[in-house]
């Protein structure tokens, strides 16, 4: 059984992406890895690998509804039971307002008239292949204009395969693309940065884990010397001193091998040496379930 | 004279869309600032509001199943299209409100009326004072979904206060993403600042919402955040920008106290002298001066 991890943050821009593709490029030296880049609304991950596999591609759609105008009598049932405001029943017509359709089917669920047909409208596409070192990699990529990327997280999470270790960059936020993503998880790693707004967004993501049942550890980012006596970093020492797991510090070179789409733990033994650690904590943890 | 709308938006997260709108709610006068992120809001933290007004907002529904009502039939789960019902080991159904959209679908399909649609309540908007002017924020309640509604609110409030106290400008800290409270913050607004970094993820993120912005016809211009830390990738994206014809108004240096104001929780430009600060200061000019064109 694959042990799967999500990578979280809240705030964004704390280092989700880099910690996820860096764990990824470090496991794959000793295990099998698959790398989900669940970020759809601005997927990163494959900016920092090679890749030699031909894609694989699949649309990802949502079915909204198409009225028969011969069949429909505009008795106006389907715009009243619409949550969403997504059809409206005019004397001259119905209209669909496509961008707020959910494609929940409750339109064509009550039509008495049987006039609702559900035709697919393309959400976004979910994208697979194979890093030159061997990951196995998968993207969801939302539509520039669409709303919601929940359905094409889900449709990325259908695509698990047996690798030893699955790796899913979520999206930042606490909203329900992130719930989606952690449905089903063994462990969230959660990335936070060494600030106030860092510790703020992380309390927030961690209410959610705790709500869901979900094991957890915190990696700090950008983590500096000089805020030991800060506000923020006393409350991360008395709260959550026993799960911070890793710290990686606030340095030009990390920043700067990351800013041109490299992979820093190349650079930094010590760091990937510490990560695999903190894996090997995540399965032992697992096991004892 | 017409308030005019001004959001600081970015697309990747953490770029330093907070850091710079904070910054412009010292500098401006006669302005509301609205904090539209409401997913991983930050404002609050260093303006320092004094709340007024608590105001709930509800939107949306939950499907709830009433336990002695439920047949066992399975009707719900057959309908229900987000996978948020299941049965539990007493032959009952259930709902799982985070995966519950509020449909409605199981509501009118179950033949014993055993399921409650409940009026949600995804979080609560403010309006507050702070030593730089009025601010309307919020807070989503975590694992919620309906986050453009709440941003829409802080907008209508906002502007509502701007016009009420004949306020000049509107400053709007954006939501990360290209999704829904993304284009909630950016919909309708005069102008748009689109706060980017030199690196790989900033420069595809920004394109990416290039299109939004384009889709809108908001005009608007970027800003360079710690643009020194890959000279190269920052001569890229100034590259792009000419040749699509899209201004830079300012590049900010990295600067470590960036890190030690927003640590202590105040705005980048109290700490008069920083390099960050004379950045963020010449901004203020340009985009004051671009926004009275408009």
């Amino acid at each position: 059984m694959s042990t799967k991890i999500a990578v979280l943050s809240g705030k964004g821009g704390t280092g989700k992406t880099t910690v996820a593709v860096n764990l990824a490029y470090t496991l794959s030296h000793k295990y099998t890895v698959q790398l989900l880049d669940a970020d759809v609304e601005e997927p990163n991950s494959h900016l920092f690998f090679d890749f030699n596999d031909e894609i694989r591609e699949e649309k990802v759609s949502l079915m909204i509804p198409k009225v028969d105008p011969e069949k429909c009598t505009k008795c106006g049932l389907c715009g009243q039971e619409c949550q969403f405001g997504a059809i409206n029943v005019y004397d001259s017509g119905v209209l669909v307002f496509k961008n707020l359709c959910h494609g929940c089917g409750v339109c064509s669920l009550v039509c008495p008239e049987n006039a609702i047909q559900e035709v697919p409208k393309e959400l976004g596409v979910i994208r697979f292949n194979k890093t030159e070192n061997g990951i196995s990699f998968g993207e969801g990529i939302l539509n520039v204009g669409e709303i919601s990327g929940v359905k094409v997280i889900s449709k990325l999470k259908q695509n698990y395969d047996n690798s030893d270790v699955i790796i899913i960059d979520s999206p930042p936020g606490s909203s329900c693309p992130v719930v989606e993503t952690l449905r089903g998880i063994d462990h969230a790693l959660v990335v936070t940065e060494d600030s106030a707004f860092g510790l703020h967004d992380m309390e927030t993501v961690i209410t959610i884990l705790q709500e869901m049942g979900i094991s957890y550890s915190i990696i700090i980012n950008k983590d500096r010397d000089d805020s030991k006596n800060d506000k923020h970093s006393k409350i991360f020492e008395q709260k959550y001193s026993d799960t911070i797991a890793l710290r990686i510090p606030l340095d030009q070179k990390i920043a700067n091998l990351h800013s041109n789409g490299q992979l820093f733990v190349k650079e930094y033994p010590y760091i990937a040496n510490q990560i695999l650690e903190l894996y090997h904590h995540i399965i032992e943890e697992k096991r004892s379930v | 004279m017409k308030t005019k709308q001004v959001a600081i938006i970015s697309g990747k997260g953490g770029t330093g869309k907070t850091t710079l709108a904070g910054s412009l709610s010292v500098l401006f006068d006669n302005h509301v600032i609205a904090d539209c992120d409401v997913d991983s809001s930050n404002m609050h933290l260093i303006l320092k509001p004094k709340i007024n007004e608590t105001i709930q907002y509800k939107a949306g529904h939950k499907a709830e199943i009433v336990e002695n009502k439920c047949i066992g039939c399975g009707k719900c789960q057959e309908v229900c299209r987000y996978n948020a019902i299941s049965k539990k080991n007493n032959g009952k159904y259930t709902v799982d409100p985070f995966a519950c959209e509020g449909c409605k679908a199981c509501v009118l399909v179950c033949p014993t009326k055993a399921v409650d649609f409940v009026l949600n309540h995804p979080g609560d908007y403010y309006t507050s004072d702070t030593k730089y002017g009025p601010f309307v924020h919020a807070e989503l309640k975590p694992g919620e979904e309906m986050s453009g509604g709440l941003v829409a609110q802080v907008r209508k409030r906002a502007l509502k206060m701007a016009v009420d106290g004949r306020k000049a400008t509107v400053i709007i800290d954006g939501a990360p993403g290209i999704g829904c409270p993304a284009t909630s913050s950016l919909t309708g607004t005069d102008y748009a600042v689109l706060v980017t970094e030199p690196t790989v993820s900033g420069i595809h993120d920004m394109e990416r919402m290039m299109e939004v912005i384009k889709h809108f016809k908001i005009p608007f211009s970027v800003v360079i955040n710690r643009f020194d830390i890959n000279d190269l990738k920052t001569l890229e994206i100034e590259k792009f920008c000419l040749s699509k014809n899209i201004p830079i108004i300012g590049k900010i240096p990295f600067d470590r106290k960036v890190n030690i104001a927003n640590s202590n929780e105040y705005p980048i430009v109290e700490i008069k002298n920083s390099k960050a600060t004379k950045s963020i200061q010449a901004i203020y000019k340009k985009l004051k001066a671009q926004i009275d064109q408009i």
